[in-house]
């Protein structure tokens, strides 16, 4: 069993005000091993909160989060991080942050010199090994970052908006890389986004969360990946039932902001 | 000879320069509106021409071209300096540089004095009538004296016979002045002048005392003059001296006066006597009026027109000698900026932007002369090596206990006044360097102190300042508790600490490498802190993530991230320090390159102060080129991150 179960997980921050701020209320959730869960929200809705207690950042103030049956009490190599830019290590090359990992453990350089070439080349970066990585475009940097962080072997990979900071089309390339990853190595995968488009084609099953306090709002169940992993992601775009999706979750987020305006005024 | 190729050279990169800028603009398309920075670009013979131009107005105002071209000049100039020194006094009785007669001028004062001292007598109510009617009478028997002395009725025989010999002599100078061969040199005379001329040295001689191996301007301008019409000027002074001497010796003082003078002496002294100690008041204005009585006595007062003669013969020469004077007087207005040769007594000097700024020439010969180790300055020299024996390093680097902490005793010597060495005596010659090994060189003098100096003070301070900079940065507690003490210390100029540390910790090594420890701590601990504190959040993050330990991410990712602080940071203590060290240098020390600017301003020498300003720059650029090329190198990443 390599589940992520959460349960009752109750997240309450206080601003230097006094104020209380209900960051996450009473999640509850299962994610199975080989899952690939995308979280789709308004701003201020705990995304990036849920994503750090799993990575083991910040403890939750109530309730518990587990891994293989096992509490999460810090940061961890089974559990891996993407983050959206700025990661990265730039005064090592990029096969010096693809080891980094595997040198802090202090494994055979052989070895490891092996599993960096393998991994350059799946994410497409062979050849890269020696160049800084400040030399490197947005693209090939996330790729590093993405590489770096399954070099591990983690049980879990957490992407915190991995492909925001990208354009259109680097980012349509990424995503066909997110999936070919999936299918290839199984793993289970957590990855937050602002993009409507990105949760629906990513995510096997997606969370849309609503803020104030945090909770899932809605959750689906989404056959788009699979098309991904064999057909081309434009043409799904093009689906009906894609194109309905998108609305009805676009609305739904819409008349989340317009409730938060609301409140505020 | 070089300094004439070098201007010459300067004059042809100059209009070259130009002339190259101009064609230039006319064949460059100009595609390039106002304002573009493409514009900016290039422009070498612009920088030929700004260096060339600084070059050439240094050798200007130094009179290095002056000196080149013409190096009897200031010889020359130096024997009219004596004519003029001589001529001053005479004409200034005249109205010829002046506006009016010294008689009338003086005249003028004392008439001004006496009615001033009148005015306040009658006025104050500390003394009586009758005092001021006594003081007034005084009063008005000084101003009296005066017309004794301008009456030409009154004027002695014997005077004017004096006036009119003197004059005659000034004439017979002035036609003698004409005469090609003036001086009627004898042959001995001017075998001994050649003598004279060729021990004096020429113009800003530099001159090494052996020995002391230190350096002495000897003279700036040689006296003795070298050409014949360097002679004709300095005998034309001479004649002129005896003569001026002569003038101020004679006093108009005829039979009339004499009485007159002597009567109100007499009667002021007598009148002072009478006064007792609360009559204190009126005798300080009577001693004020026979004050004025004596100024009158000897100043030269003359009756008009009793001097006329005299006056036309100084006019007369004055204007010959500056006729004479010929090309001189032109090399002299042009060659000769802000300044001229000037005579005082028996020696010439420059006076001016000659004498504070120094030739070029005189400057590059001087320090080629310092930068010779047997020469240097104080009897050390400017950067050398020496040999050193290993065995005194490693005595200085090992402690002397390790010796004392083994067991045993040291050795005692017998009965027979015999020393039988052990072990433990053994290591201690070891461990304080009393044994012979290999010798390598050492690197040593002024400019080395220096350098050291600095790079102890930054080594100490990165050793201690860049790990509590980290520290202070990651962990609230090392924060607030060495944030009072740096603060409190660090907006504190650093030579305010200066006499404080120079005090306690002395005036070597010691003091000067913990002031510029101090300044480079303060500087390493803030912007290591900046640069720890700096960290991103995603870069800790993942250094967690991808497993790495407290101390791996202190070492792997925190370190490197401040790197770039650091190393500007560096940079920057580089800059304090160097220039904190050289004002340390001149409060006090006995070597430094700060030191020797220091020395050298008591003495005046101004190339060296110029040479150590020089040294200085070019250090302060090695250090800072060479700290630029390190950071190009270390952190490449820096601004692209």
């Amino acid at each position: 069993m390599t589940d992520l179960i959460s349960q009752n997980l109750n997240m309450i921050f206080k601003t230097p005000k006094g104020d209380t701020v209900h960051a996450l209320k009473d999640l509850n959730f299962t994610l199975k091993k080989g899952e690939l869960l995308t979280v789709l929200g308004p701003s201020g809705c705990g995304k990036t909160t849920l994503l750090n207690i799993a990575a083991g950042f910040i403890k939750p103030t109530s309730g518990n989060i587990t891994l293989n049956n096992k509490e999460i009490e810090g940061p961890g190599v089974e559990r891996g991080m993407v983050f959206q830019q700025g990661a990265l290590f730039e005064w090592l090359t990029v096969a010096e942050n693809v080891n980094f990992g595997l040198r802090m453990k202090k494994n055979d350089s052989i070895e490891t010199q092996r599993k960096v070439d393998e991994w350059l080349e799946i994410v497409g970066l062979k050849g890269f090994g020696n160049t800084p990585t400040y030399q490197l475009s947005g693209g090939m940097q996330q790729r590093v970052a993405l590489a770096r962080c399954l070099i591990n072997d983690p049980d879990l990979i957490l992407m915190d908006e991995p492909l925001g900071a990208l354009d259109a089309l680097t980012r349509e390339k990424m995503q066909s890389l997110v999936l070919k990853i999936w299918k290839e190595t199984g793993k289970t995968i957590i990855l937050i986004t602002h993009s409507v488009e990105e949760a629906l084609l990513l995510g096997e099953r997606l969370y849309v969360m609503a803020p104030r306090p945090g909770r899932i709002h809605k959750e689906y169940k989404l056959p788009f990946a699979e098309m991904g992993l064999k057909e081309d992601l434009r043409e799904i775009k093009k689906n009906k039932e894609f194109g309905s999706k998108r609305e009805e979750i676009l609305s739904m987020i819409w008349n989340m902001e317009e409730e938060i305006m609301g409140k505020e005024n | 000879m070089l300094t004439q190729i070098v201007t010459l050279l300067i004059f042809v990169a100059i209009i070259g320069s130009i002339l190259y800028g101009r064609r230039l603009i006319k064949t460059e398309k100009v595609d390039a509106v106002f304002g573009n920075p493409e514009r900016a670009k290039g422009g070498t013979h612009w920088v030929i021409v700004g260096s060339a131009a600084i070059l050439l107005i240094w050798l200007y105002y130094s009179w290095d071209i002056a000196k080149a071209f013409y190096p009897k000049s200031a010889n020359e100039l130096c024997q009219v300096a004596k004519i003029n020194d001589s001529l001053m006094g005479l004409k200034y009785q005249f109205p010829i540089d002046e506006r009016e007669f010294k008689s009338t001028s003086i005249i003028k004062i004392e008439n001004k004095n006496l009615k001033k001292i009148e005015k306040e007598i009658q006025n104050t109510p500390d003394l009586n009538d009758e005092q001021k009617i006594i003081l007034l009478r005084f009063i008005s028997k000084t101003s009296q004296l005066i017309p004794l002395l301008t009456n030409d009725y009154l004027m002695e025989a014997n005077t004017k016979s004096k006036i009119k010999e003197m004059s005659e002599e000034i004439r017979i100078l002035s036609s003698n002045f004409k005469k090609k061969d003036y001086p009627f040199e004898t042959e001995a005379d001017k075998i001994e002048r050649l003598k004279a001329v060729s021990e004096q040295g020429g113009w800003g001689i530099i001159k090494v005392q052996s020995g002391t191996g230190s350096i002495e301007n000897t003279i700036e301008v040689p006296v003795v003059p070298e050409t014949n019409k360097g002679l004709k000027f300095h005998t034309a002074a001479e004649d002129l001296k005896v003569i001026s001497d002569k003038f101020f010796k004679l006093r108009n003082h005829n039979s009339n006066f004499k009485t007159s003078i002597k009567g109100l002496k007499n009667e002021i002294k007598l009148y002072r006597e009478s006064l007792d100690d609360s009559e204190e008041i009126a005798s300080d204005y009577a001693k004020n009026i026979v004050k004025i009585a004596r100024r009158i006595e000897f100043a030269s007062i003359y009756p008009p027109g009793a001097l006329d003669e005299m006056q036309s013969a100084i006019i007369e020469f004055d204007n010959l000698q500056k006729s004479e004077q010929g090309g001189l007087r032109l090399i002299d207005i042009i060659l000769f900026p802000a300044g001229t040769i000037v005579a005082s007594g028996p020696s010439c000097s420059e006076q001016g932007s000659g004498r504070w700024l120094p030739k070029p020439s005189d400057t590059f010969n001087k320090f080629i002369l310092m930068s010779k180790p047997s020469v240097g300055y104080k009897n050390i020299p400017l950067l050398w090596i020496e040999m050193m024996d290993v065995s005194s390093i490693i005595g200085f680097i090992l402690p002397d206990w390790i010796a004392d902490i083994l067991p045993g005793n040291y050795p005692v010597h017998t009965k027979d006044g015999i020393v039988k060495e052990n072990f433990k005596g053994k290591v201690l010659k070891i461990v304080t360097g009393d044994f012979k090994l290999f010798k390598i060189p050492v690197p040593y003098g002024h400019i080395w102190d220096s350098f050291l100096r600095v790079f102890l003070g930054l080594v100490f301070g990165i050793i201690i300042g860049v790990p509590l900079g980290l520290f202070m940065g990651l962990n609230r507690f090392a924060k607030g508790f060495f944030d009072p003490l740096i603060e409190l210390y660090r907006p504190v100029p650093p030579l305010a600490w200066a006499p404080l540390i120079i005090s306690v910790l002395g005036i070597d090594n010691t003091g000067k490498v913990f002031l510029l420890f101090m300044v480079s701590l303060s500087i390493m601990i803030i912007s290591a802190r900046a640069g720890a504190s700096g960290t991103q959040l995603s870069k800790i993050h993942a250094a967690h993530s991808l497993g790495a330990s407290k101390r791996q991410i202190l070492r792997y990712v925190i370190f490197p991230n401040s790197l770039p602080e650091i190393l500007t940071g560096i940079r920057v203590a580089v800059g304090m320090c160097w220039g904190t060290l050289v004002a340390a240098e001149f409060l006090a020390g006995t070597t430094g390159i700060g030191f020797v600017e220091n020395v050298a301003k008591k003495y005046f020498q101004y190339e060296v102060i110029w040479i150590t300003i020089f040294i200085m720059g070019m250090l302060g650029l090695l250090f800072d080129v060479t700290l630029r090329k390190i950071i190009d190198k270390t952190i490449p990443w820096r601004g692209k991150g």
